[in-house]
């Protein structure tokens, strides 16, 4: 049995994985809120996509540019409206908002669009890539290349950018950001806008791989969270490492158990991570 | 007798009397609160107690129902005796995540996600356990519904009603019970603060161990509840995470860390609930998922402005509020 292909496929979809989770991981690592509804902007994204397919033909490769930019200006005023006032509040306030902003996505997406699934087909895809022996789906190919190009403009904004400077002075140290005079208000509102754009990019590219019906979300949420953790919470490299892992193992895990097991191997694959390590493979040490 | 024990005297009474007058979709509705209350103090035990946030009790309704409904489908044993056996499994379940999360010091946000690891890794495996019908089902034989067979659960609704009456009251008394004795106190320590409860002398890793396994036994005896009432099980239904979320709703929206919270907030959001459903359908408004926005929307609302829940303000409304300690025993 060739299992260079399956995995290598895994290698593709985690990397759009990866680009999903850091942006739950940048949101973390700053404003130290966990985003529980992740996994339902993801969907929302999804059917953005669709939506631009269907009524402007835009190729989700075009679309995702302006539905990363209406992400980053909803993610934005959710932060500094929704959920500032909850960021000195306990674990377990913090997680009952953004349930039930979750709640509230997934169900309108379902009084809009159905339950059914909605999927964007373009034909330039069909091809496959011939790489010698290899043989790579081109959606995939595409998807992860735009997910690693995404993910390059963050590191590099992050490392170079003075504003992205200023967000991590916040994560490192709240007080110090505070004193030194950084409106730490605006650059968490700007870390939870850039975290949503990421999401954005992430659905755009997931739509070329899989359906998306209003359901779909607590399942990514979930995804999101088993990557993160796996990689490091608050690390970016860790994410997208987390991404590949898990798009591997359920790879591997569909093709030699059953493709219902696929997300059993993720949750064996966190377990044995929070047990071993529980920081995540990048993770540092509180 | 203070005023607390009176109104709890006459509360009693009243539930006592219910099936005398409402039909039976009250009694439904009265029977799907007593179990969100009952879950909602299990769950309360360990996260508005001990402070552990378990976003995976469904795990524990799960197996304690697999555990009660696959005995009695396959060797015909009865759910008194099955109770036994559901206790088990999810006091080892809770054991041994408890031990797995308290001795490699993992706590907060990471200890919720690894409950609802544990959960959902049941969830599918379930799925592929033949033997108890896989994602097809498992479904309990009825054979009648008319006359009381309470060794084998089965009768009319409002046994149901009586039963899950009988199992919140017992809850309500066991907690209070647990609040005010040695345990209790040590567990409100280990939630304020753990350093300084350990500092003080106290083995925070045997009395969290307690609070899971009280609370996943508690959680068991609804599972079996569940399995009998139902008579249906699918692993994609009663392990599901938005099962836990409806468990931890009602604590939380009624107050944490209170004994009337869970009721107060299973109450609430259920009559909510239903109230939204009625409302919808009288004004013709029925599309899918509009009934699940509103309840988003209240839910929110709530979060928002009353971060305590809302029996800390009723409480001191009715004058109930002994103390002005923040998250104190009500």
């Amino acid at each position: 049995m060739n299992i260079i292909n399956p995995a290598l496929a895994g290698v593709l979809t985690g990397l759009v994985y990866g680009l999903m989770a850091l942006g739950l991981s940048v949101i973390f690592g700053v404003v130290r809120v966990v985003n529980f509804a992740h996994g339902e902007m993801m969907t929302i994204a999804m059917y953005a996509a669709v939506v631009l397919f269907a009524a402007l033909g835009l190729d989700p490769f075009v679309a995702v540019l302006p539905v990363a930019i209406a992400f980053f200006a909803f993610g934005y005023v959710i932060q500094r409206t929704l959920i500032n006032p909850f960021v000195t509040r306990p674990e377990h306030s913090q997680f009952m908002l953004l349930v039930a902003v979750a709640i509230i996505m997934v169900n309108v997406l379902l009084m809009v669009f159905g339950p059914g699934a909605r999927s964007v087909q373009l034909d330039a895809l069909l091809e496959p890539i011939e790489l010698g022996p290899l043989l790579l789906d081109r959606g995939k190919f595409l998807a992860a290349g735009v997910a690693c190009a995404t993910a390059a403009l963050l590191f590099a904004f992050f490392r170079f950018a003075r504003t992205g400077k200023a967000i991590r002075a916040c994560a490192d140290n709240y007080l110090g950001a505070k004193v030194i005079g950084l409106d730490v208000k605006k650059l968490y509102a700007l870390t939870f806008g850039l975290g949503s754009a990421c999401v954005a990019v992430a659905g755009g590219m997931m739509i070329l791989l899989v359906d998306v019906t209003p359901t779909l979300g607590p399942a990514y949420t979930l995804l999101a969270f088993v990557i993160v953790i796996v990689g490091g919470l608050g690390s970016m490299p860790g994410a997208l490492l987390g991404g590949v892992l898990i798009g591997v193992s359920e790879a591997l895990a569909g093709l030699f158990i059953a493709p219902s097991a696929k997300s059993m191997a993720s949750f064996a694959l966190l377990i044995l991570v929070l047990l071993l390590r529980p920081q995540g493979l990048l993770g540092k040490k509180s | 007798m203070n005023r607390a024990t009176f109104l709890l005297a006459a509360l009693l009474v009243a539930l006592a009397a219910l099936p005398a007058f409402a039909n039976s979709y009250v009694l439904s509705v009265a029977t799907l609160i007593l179990f969100f209350a009952y879950t909602g103090q299990a769950w309360n035990v360990m996260m508005g107690f001990a402070g552990q946030l378990s976003l995976g009790h469904s795990l524990y309704v799960g197996v304690g129902a697999y555990a009660a409904a696959g005995l009695y489908f396959h060797f015909g044993i009865g759910p008194w005796a099955g109770l036994w056996l559901a206790a088990l499994a999810c006091a080892a379940l809770g054991a041994a995540i408890g031990f797995l999360a308290f001795r490699f010091g993992i706590s907060g946000v990471y200890f919720a996600l690894l409950t609802i690891a544990f959960a959902e890794f049941t969830r599918i495996g379930f799925d592929h356990i033949a033997a108890l019908g896989g994602p097809g089902g498992l479904f309990l034989k009825v054979e009648q519904r008319e006359h009381l067979d309470l060794p084998n659960l089965r009768g009319p609704p409002a046994m149901f009603y009586y039963l899950m009456l009988a199992l919140t009251a017992a809850a309500f008394a066991l907690c209070a019970w647990l609040l005010k004795s040695r345990v209790g106190y040590y567990w409100q320590a280990i939630r304020e603060n753990e350093e300084a409860a350990q500092a003080l002398g106290i083995n925070t890793f045997r009395y969290k161990m307690v609070a899971v396994l009280v609370s996943s036994v508690m959680t068991a005896v609804a599972g079996v509840f569940v399995a009998f009432y139902y008579s249906t099980l699918f692993p994609e239904q009663i392990f599901h995470i938005s099962r836990s979320i409806e468990i931890i709703l009602g604590p939380i929206i009624g107050g944490l860390g209170t004994l009337f919270g869970p009721i107060l907030g299973a109450a609430l959001l259920t009559i909510l609930a239903d109230g939204i459903t009625e409302l919808l359908a009288a004004l013709g408004w029925e599309f899918p998922g509009i009934k699940q926005v509103f309840y988003g929307v209240v839910l929110l609302a709530v979060v928002m402005f009353l971060p305590n829940g809302v029996w800390p303000v009723l409480a001191r409304r009715l004058g109930l509020a002994q103390r002005s300690a923040s998250r104190g025993a009500a």
